[in-house]
């Protein structure tokens, strides 16, 4: 399969592989990281360090421990999430507010963003909001299901179910 | 293994969102090796996921890329060679074939200019073996002259003008022993053109004047001094103006010189 030949070459430093990835993931990850930082410029800055980090550690990512897309989605979040920790940033953010990611989505052409994620923006705020809180814990914050489930106070087996459902409906929306 | 049911469980969902165990994980890569639908429904989910996050940047920054790209060192500028293109060898090479291109052009004009030299000695060479040979065939007439001037045997007769001609003289040195005498010619003047000098040698009683010949080569004869041939008794000479090619009896209104041999007792 392409990615995964994509995957391996960039395992072997390889830059061009590197700029592919970037290209197919980089707008994923400044989204997660947007929604977790709240700021469109530490977001970039976070960012570019994300996938710095990726390109030093591309000898560690192991296909048969998860996907490549969750290795350097896993970077970012806990990237983000130490950039809320840090000093600075709390100085400069006293008060995050809790709003989900469907807050940031943009519903309007946005002439910076031309992807086509503005076009399904719409569809994905109508989404239930038992879904948004359940794909906000496990997609953008990075829970375990463990922590999934003790956060929404739900067995894990409703959390999988729950969730699969969700990423159902949205499929329905993106993929078509 | 119940395929549809495994996906179902919404197991794989959990996968991508990377919030299962690391057992878990090897577990869900292991069936998606064995089971292209496990392996298509992963890919599916995780392209939605992948949408569903794009969804929420914004005001990415566009130059991110060269920056990272900058910040990895990927595709540094072209770096000029900083090594000189030419090194010393190079220089001393063409500095040499210089060099060498100025002395080969300095050698062949100097050969030009040694043949041109030689040249140029060659005729001033022959010119002067030239003059060499005149000079020596001077110094032999010159001592030839000396010579006769020293033998105590030459009859000396100095002829003198005559008449109209009183301006002029001529000397003749007659070596009786061998039979000629030298004519000293200087005090005449160079005959007109058509006309030649006439030498006589003559007997007095009776006057018999016997032709020595024409000074045909007097105006071209340097030093007008002519060796003729006598083998008469002469009592004395004379020169006289005649027509080219001479005549049988002179002239005696173009005597010019006459001079009488003194007796020696």
């Amino acid at each position: 399969m392409e990615l995964d030949l994509l995957v391996e070459q960039f395992k072997q430093q390889d830059e061009k592989a590197f700029e592919s990835l970037y290209n197919m993931y980089s707008t994923s990850m400044h989204g997660v990281i947007n929604n977790i930082v709240r700021d469109t410029e530490i977001a970039n800055e976070v960012m570019q360090d994300v996938f710095i980090k990726a390109w030093h550690n591309a000898g560690t990512y192991s296909a048969e421990k998860g996907r490549f897309f969750t290795w350097i989605l896993n970077i970012a979040r806990n990237a983000a999430i130490d950039k809320t920790r840090s000093k600075s940033f709390k100085n400069a953010k006293q008060n995050l507010n809790a709003d989900f990611f469907v807050d940031i989505i943009e519903t309007h052409e946005s002439l910076n963003d031309k992807t086509d994620a503005i076009g399904i923006g719409k569809f994905i705020k109508k989404l239930a909001k038992k879904c948004v809180e359940v794909i906000e814990l496990l997609y953008f914050k990075g829970y375990t299901q463990n922590e999934a489930s003790e956060a929404l106070n739900m067995p894990i087996g409703t959390i999988k179910t729950r969730n699969r459902n969700c990423i159902k409906e949205l499929r329905a929306i993106v993929l078509t | 293994m119940d395929i549809k049911a495994y996906i179902e469980s919404g197991i794989l969902e959990l996968y991508v969102a990377g919030a299962l165990s690391e057992k878990e994980n090897m577990e869900v890569h292991a069936l998606m090796q064995e089971h292209p639908e496990i392996l298509q429904e992963v890919l599916e989910i995780e392209k939605a996921i992948t949408q569903l996050t794009a969804a929420t940047s914004r005001d990415k920054d566009q130059a991110a890329l060269e920056n990272i790209k900058e910040r990895l060192g990927f595709n540094p500028k072209v770096i000029p060679i900083t090594k000189p293109k030419y090194n010393w060898v190079t220089y001393t090479g063409w500095a040499a074939s210089v060099i060498l291109t100025l002395g080969l052009f300095w050698t062949i004009n100097k050969n030009k200019q040694l043949s041109s030299d030689i040249q140029t000695v060659t005729i001033e060479k022959s010119y002067l073996e030239q003059q060499i040979e005149a000079a020596n065939t001077n110094l032999n007439d010159a001592k030839t002259l000396i010579s006769v001037l020293r033998d105590d045997n030459i009859t000396q007769v100095p002829l003198a003008g005559q008449g109209n001609f009183a301006q002029t003289y001529a000397k003749v040195y007659w070596d009786k022993d061998q039979q000629r005498i030298f004519l000293d010619a200087a005090g005449l003047p160079e005959p007109p053109a058509g006309k030649v000098y006439q030498v006589w040698s003559l007997t007095l009683n009776p006057l018999t004047p016997v032709s020595l010949g024409t000074l045909d080569s007097f105006i071209t004869d340097d030093n007008k001094i002519f060796e003729i041939e006598n083998l008469n008794q002469s009592e004395a000479f004379g020169i006289t103006l005649e027509p080219e090619g001479g005549s049988e009896s002179p002239t005696m209104e173009q005597l010019y010189t006459l001079g009488v041999v003194a007796t020696t007792s």
